[in-house]
């Protein structure tokens, strides 16, 4: 099933905080966009319009440079019934694929464990930030959480080599499985040696990679930057996790939006120049995703949580276009008379990456089948 | 005072506490062991901690903060400084067992007011803890009870109640849920101030007559008018509710437990221990002082010695105990909270309505990692009063140290620690390295002092500092 040659690698880049997708892929022609948005609207003589009616954010050239190469697919009012506005509940379930129940395993998680069923390689899945993301978690799955590529690993906090070595070799020794100590010291035991293997096979990362390609110096563009040493050291990552905080928009939109979508356009574009560069981009894909949209109406400073976002499918395979529909500003078309109603369900899109690009089924792991989308070149 | 006793109540400690310092096990020690219990499971005797300091030493934007964050930070601070160690545990015991999430209302000021609620009543008895949660306007939301109408009965308390939060799947039937729910109708919250920007103002409970449906229920086999009242009187009769309060315990207190919802499928551990517990609820009413003083004094507690994975609640705080670092509000209590949230528990706001998945499952790769470092890196500067005062005993103990001898004597002031012998032979292997340990001339304890703490660093980092 898998398209790539070389073992297929996914990127999930998630925006926390709820995206304004409204304000990211604009509807610059329509009236209702700008009567609801007096205050955070973008002006159409800004705008970097894509066709008709829809153009990108100003801040987003870079973003617009790969559309314009035929390397992303924008998935339009991506959500699913009855959105939660809860950050937390609402990142859960797109995390988990369980809007009614709430559950403790992720989507990625048993992508992971159908991945490398007998555990062979611990940086199978790898996120960046510290905390796993629930996506990632499946019980009995290694995930390697990393929160600083350069400092990864037990005891970073002492600085002098030698003495952190000693430290580690004792680590390492006291973390030696013994018989009879029961399961939950072995396990331990085990975590302990994994996190000791992980980090001594990550350190080869920052070690091996040079690159020409200049990163912007923001957060996000940091984490794809470490993506890239990670996947081109070539350590069989198949899933990276990072993510982008600060899209809560309720207040003083104007000048915090911009400047997010523009760091996220930016490192997007570096790390993909970067794969380019190395002849790695192939087997790359990225998912770009967040827990919502906004509320159509601003509220005269940002705009409250809503429901109808966006998703992005960006990398070299990619068929780029437009995908699913722009959800309607009508107002009789609206969720709840202030939303954008969604067109297309978030599994969908899990499922085409999970079946098209991993080869997985993915039934089990969305729990349910989907309409897919077909956004690869074969 | 024996050396055997400390290393009893340094267990005790740990359990009904979050730890001690050894100054603080011998002043314990100077009561026998039931005097200690009592002490414990009598807080009124001891000065609550003074929270109003925290709002001197922290800004009045941040105390008033729509986040959880500085609630995380002020209960760790009471964690490391109460004088109430039990009553601290049982808040955090009754906050696992009754999980609400602050993600779903979102309202902090109801979250705080839950968690008071726990420290106030949490060891009374059991009818009153269950008929204060069914007022409590945190869970009133939570768990829908705001939804559950007349006309349209919502079951989600009315299950939750018989399922997780009493007598436990299989004790029930899917009629009693239904009922359960009718009997709690009308059961809700006043819509609270807003918090902007007027400040700090919790929900409150309010019943509604006209919304309580008053028709004749029948519930585990009794039929009458039933209120919520009357719920929680049938429930707390029933053993089923005496045997699952009774693992509870057991599984935060003794030793580890299988998760909840498995339960039902899983006999306890140690049955004979559940029956006494059990025993100890219907001889006093559903008292937790009495369960938990049959508990404390029975031997399946005292030997059970490390067999619990700590929470990163309880990492954090029983590290900053030893260190003796936050003896004082001062600025940095919530990177204290950041530090139990990477480590998987995110006080006020654990997952589900199961509440954390305990034990093992607090640990993976990455928790265990954040776990190791952070410890690792509280013992890295020895200036601190915690790790003076380790060094300082050790200098009045003698001038000189064998490998061993130093060894032993740290895990001992550590709170009595037992290692298996993998680590004990690494950390011998790093005492011998500089040979014998001496306190002679102020050069030699300023080097000593240094070994000490990188010897302290390893030993927070061993597998069973994991241990509780």
């Amino acid at each position: 099933m898998a398209i790539s040659a070389k073992a297929p690698v996914l990127v999930v880049v998630q925006l926390s905080g709820g995206n304004d997708f409204m304000n990211t892929i604009i509807p610059y022609t329509t009236g209702i966009y700008y009567d609801s948005r007096p205050t955070v609207g973008i002006p159409a003589e800004q705008v970097l319009p894509l066709n008709d009616t829809l153009a990108f954010h100003p801040r987003t050239g870079p973003l617009k440079e790969l559309y314009d190469a035929g390397k992303v697919a924008i998935v339009q009012g991506i959500g699913y019934p009855n959105s939660n506005r809860s950050h937390f509940r609402g990142m859960d379930i797109w995390h988990t694929c369980e809007p009614n129940t709430i559950v403790t395993e992720g989507w990625l998680g048993k992508a992971i464990r159908d991945l490398d069923p007998h555990h062979e390689n611990v940086l199978t899945g790898v996120s960046f930030g510290r905390g796993l993301p629930r996506a990632m978690v499946a019980p009995g799955v290694p995930v390697t959480s990393v929160g600083d590529l350069d400092t990864y690993g037990m005891m970073t906090g002492i600085s002098d080599v030698q003495q952190r070595q000693e430290a580690l070799t004792l680590f390492q020794e006291m973390y030696t499985p013994a018989l009879g100590t029961g399961p939950v010291l072995d396990y331990l035991c085990h975590t302990g040696t994994d996190v000791l293997k992980g980090a001594d096979v990550l350190k080869q990362a920052p070690a091996t990679y040079t690159s020409t390609v200049q990163y912007p110096d923001n957060p996000i563009a940091k984490s794809l930057r470490d993506v890239a040493r990670v996947h081109l050291a070539g350590l069989g990552t198949r899933i990276f996790y990072t993510q982008h905080g600060g899209y809560d928009t309720h207040a003083s939109e104007v000048p915090t939006h911009p400047r997010l979508v523009g760091e996220l356009s930016g490192a997007l574009k570096a790390f993909m120049q970067d794969l380019e560069e190395h002849h790695a981009a192939d087997e790359v894909v990225i998912l770009v995703f967040t827990e919502f949209g906004r509320r159509i109406r601003d509220n005269g400073s940002g705009t409250d949580h809503g429901s109808g976002g966006g998703a992005f499918i960006i990398g070299t395979r990619v068929a780029g276009g437009l995908y699913a529909e722009y959800p309607s500003l009508d107002p009789a078309e609206q969720l709840y008379s202030e939303d954008l109603k969604h067109t297309f369900d978030f599994r969908g899109v899990y499922a085409t990456l999970l079946e098209q690009w991993l080869g997985l089924a993915a039934a089990p792991l969305v729990g349910g089948t989907y309409e897919q989308l077909q956004p690869f070149r074969n | 005072m024996s050396d055997h006793d400390l290393v009893l109540l340094a267990h005790l400690l740990r359990r009904a506490g979050f730890g001690a310092t050894r100054d603080e096990l011998e002043e314990y020690a100077t009561k026998d062991y039931a005097a200690v219990v009592e002490d414990l499971l009598h807080p009124e005797r001891f000065p609550e901690v003074e929270e109003d300091v925290v709002c001197r030493y922290y800004s009045l934007g941040t105390i008033m903060e729509d986040s959880p964050a500085v609630w995380q930070g002020r209960w760790i601070y009471r964690m490391i400084n109460t004088k109430r160690p039990l009553q601290e545990k049982m808040t955090l015991f009754w906050h696992g067992v009754f999980a609400t999430g602050w993600h779903k209302s979102e309202h902090t000021p109801s979250m705080a007011l839950q968690i008071d609620m726990f420290r106030r009543n949490g060891l009374s008895d059991i009818k009153t803890i269950l008929l204060d949660l069914s007022r409590d306007p945190a869970m009133l939301d939570w768990l829908d009870n705001s939804e559950n109408h007349k006309d349209a009965p919502n079951e989600n308390y009315g299950r939750e109640l018989l399922e997780l939060f009493s007598m436990g799947v299989g004790n029930y039937s899917e009629a009693d849920i239904k009922m359960a729910a009718r009997a709690f109708t009308g059961w809700t919250y006043a819509q609270p101030i807003p918090l902007y920007p007027y400040g700090f103002y919790p929900a409150h409970f309010v019943y509604r007559p006209d919304d309580h449906d008053n028709s004749v229920k029948t519930f585990l086999g009794k039929t009458g008018r039933f209120n919520g009242e009357d719920i929680v009187e049938a429930i707390v009769k029933k053993p089923a509710t005496a045997k699952f309060i009774a693992r509870h315990l057991y599984n935060f207190f003794v030793a580890d437990e299988p998760q909840v919802p498995a339960w039902n499928q899983m006999p306890p551990q140690d049955p004979q221990a559940i029956s006494a517990l059990s025993r100890a609820y219907f001889d006093s009413g559903g008292d937790l002082r009495a369960m938990l003083r049959v508990l404390l004094h029975a031997p399946f507690f005292k030997e059970a010695r490390f067999r619990k994975v700590k929470s990163p609640a309880e990492l954090v705080a029983s590290t900053m105990k030893l260190v003796g670092t936050y003896r004082f509000p001062d600025p940095g209590l919530l990177t204290l909270a950041t530090a139990s949230n990477v480590m998987g528990q995110s006080l006020l706001n654990p997952p589900t309505v199961e509440g954390w998945h305990t034990g093992k499952e607090w640990i993976d790769g990455g928790t265990l990692n954040e776990r190791v470092n952070f410890a690792v890196n509280e013992f890295a500067d020895v200036t601190k009063p915690g790790v003076q005062a380790i060094i300082e005993r050790l200098s009045a103990l003698g001038a000189t140290f064998t490998p061993e001898a130093l060894v032993d004597h740290c895990l001992d002031l550590m709170g009595s620690l037992t290692v298996g012998n993998e680590t004990r032979q690494a950390l011998l292997r790093y005492a011998q390295n500089g040979g014998a340990l001496r306190f002679g001339t102020s050069e030699e304890r300023q080097a000593s002092a240094v070994r000490v703490g990188r010897l302290l660093q390893l030993i927070v980092a061993s597998k069973e500092y994991q241990f509780a």
